[in-house]
């Protein structure tokens, strides 16, 4: 489903991504884990053509993306969806406008379908009746359902999360963990979730991948990543900051 | 010597690459604009916000304008009893320049600050990020729309200008000047042109089209948060009213060649 082959990325005098190598296979969820300001985001974005490498390449279903026009770029993205970290809303739309966007930019006029649709991903959201709300009376958490509504109304083959449960408090990241668990049953999505939260990756994820100073530094299980006796992995499982800096 | 060369080469370097940037927005607008679906209800919206919301400031700068250029030129021409010749040159001179130049610098720091601030905090929120990411490009969703509207409102409030100015003037010369309605009339209608009136709505449509491209491009370009959106804001105002200024001088040139002074 997705390659990324020796991607690099330097943003001013910082190299970010130093040769990224990465596959996630067809319906797979995997965690992309490391420490705040890694450049797991930036990954991310690069993953949907946000943003364009120095060099490298990313395949997704059989396409290399790098290179292509924004125009280009517009078909590989309407089978991947992202939900951003802050959710990303339009502010001046209410929830309902905001989830019924995409479809309505597919050429949905209807406003029955349409509000037929946004109430179904309400329900699968755990948001009945919020409709009407506009994006600034909502909490975080709320923020993150709808921005994902939106990214997956069109039922998109794959969706990347840039840091679903940061932010959150413990219960609301536990009811955006089995949301993400919901969507990966009922629609067998591939998942790609950037996080730091450890909590979060056990609990998505088929597979963790460890970024670490601009490089995978570990691909395995959640149990190979807890088994493992590396001692890097081990300060950052269990949050200590003997090996390295704490502040980068 | 050559560090006074690298320290001018810079920012020149920089001015070019930001001409080069706002051709290139404006390649991809035209482009979009003749190949892609227009979306109709954010063109009228914006209708309402470039056209419908500035009457009220367009009405007032070409009211007092006429007004006041009616009573300078009457003070001027009074001296040499040409009292009678007030109409024709205050016709002429809102057609020409005022009424184009003065619609433009009120549009561009009412419209297009308001543009550059919008879509300067959908850039910095990642709503542009999530337009792309929803497979949306940005330029035929935030900037065909802005475009088309400001290419069909600005012709309309500089005509507007030109009348209130006009019809302000007249009240002005008539009830405070004393100056004869039926001379004053017939002077504006004999050398006022058809010309003067293309020549002014012209200019009106080539502003439009500065300011909405200046203004849309430090949006799209915004950085750094509230203090860029603010930054972008400003500088997409200053640097419309100069652009405005700038190029109305090479447009009256350019307009002298199609209507060579004295032709009739």
């Amino acid at each position: 489903m997705i390659a990324v082959r020796v991607l690099t990325k330097k943003i001013g005098q910082q190299e970010i991504l130093r040769g990224i190598d990465l596959e996630v296979s067809t319906g797979e969820t995997l965690a992309i884990i490391g420490r705040s300001g890694g450049g797991k985001s930036v990954l991310l974005k690069h993953l949907v053509g946000l943003m364009q490498p120095d060099t490298g390449e990313i395949w997704i279903q059989g396409q290399n993306i790098i290179g292509m026009s924004e125009r280009q770029l517009g078909e590989i993205r309407k089978k991947v969806g992202i939900l951003f970290q802050g959710g990303a809303l339009f502010d001046s739309m209410t929830v309902e406008d905001n989830i019924a966007f995409p479809l309505r930019e597919a050429g949905e006029n209807d406003p029955k379908v349409l509000r037929s649709k946004v109430a179904e991903m309400l329900e699968v959201m755990e948001m009945e009746g919020q409709e009407d709300k506009m994006p600034e009376s909502l909490s975080g958490g709320m923020k993150k359902r709808v921005g994902l509504a939106r990214s997956i109304i069109r039922r998109p083959s794959c969706v990347l999360y840039d840091e679903p449960t940061s932010g959150l408090d413990p219960v609301v990241a536990d009811s955006i963990n089995r949301l993400i668990r919901r969507l990966q049953r009922r629609f067998g999505m591939t998942s790609v979730v950037v996080t730091h939260d450890m909590k979060n990756a056990f609990d998505v994820a088929d597979r963790i991948a460890y970024l670490h100073e601009g490089r995978i530094y570990f691909q395995g299980t959640s149990s190979d990543l807890q088994q493992s006796s590396d001692p890097l992995i081990q300060d950052f499982l269990l949050g200590r900051s003997e090996h390295g800096s704490a502040v980068s | 010597m050559v560090r006074f060369f690298n320290a001018l080469g810079a920012p020149l370097l920089s001015f070019f690459q930001y001409l080069g940037e706002l051709v290139l927005l404006a390649a991809d607008t035209f482009r979009s604009i003749f190949t892609h679906k227009l979306r109709w209800k954010l063109f009228l919206n914006q209708i309402v916000e470039v056209g419908l919301l500035s009457q009220l400031v367009v009405v007032i700068t070409g009211g007092f304008t006429g007004a006041v250029f009616s009573a300078q030129t009457f003070f001027q021409f009074n001296k040499l009893g040409m009292g009678s010749a007030v109409g024709a040159v205050v016709s002429v001179a809102l057609c020409r320049e005022l009424a184009p130049v003065l619609t433009a610098l009120m549009v561009a720091g009412r419209v297009g600050a308001a543009m550059s601030a919008e879509i300067g905090t959908m850039k910095v929120t990642e709503q542009i990020d999530a337009l792309r990411a929803l497979a949306v490009y940005p330029v035929d969703y935030l900037v065909v729309p802005r475009a088309l509207a400001m290419m069909v409102s600005m012709p309309l409030l500089v005509a507007e200008c030109i009348a209130v100015g006009i019809a302000a003037g007249y009240l002005v010369a008539i009830f405070m000047l004393d100056i004869n309605g039926t001379y004053y009339m017939a002077n504006m209608v004999r050398w006022t042109r058809s010309r003067d009136i293309i020549m002014g709505l012209s200019k009106a449509f080539c502003f439009g089209i500065l300011i909405v491209f200046i203004s849309c491009h430090k949006g799209l370009t915004t950085r750094e948060g509230a203090v860029g959106v603010g930054r972008a804001t400003t500088e997409a105002v200053v640097n419309a009213s100069l652009a405005v200024l700038i190029c109305n001088f090479f447009l009256t040139m350019l307009f002298n060649i199609i209507y060579p002074a004295g032709y009739q």
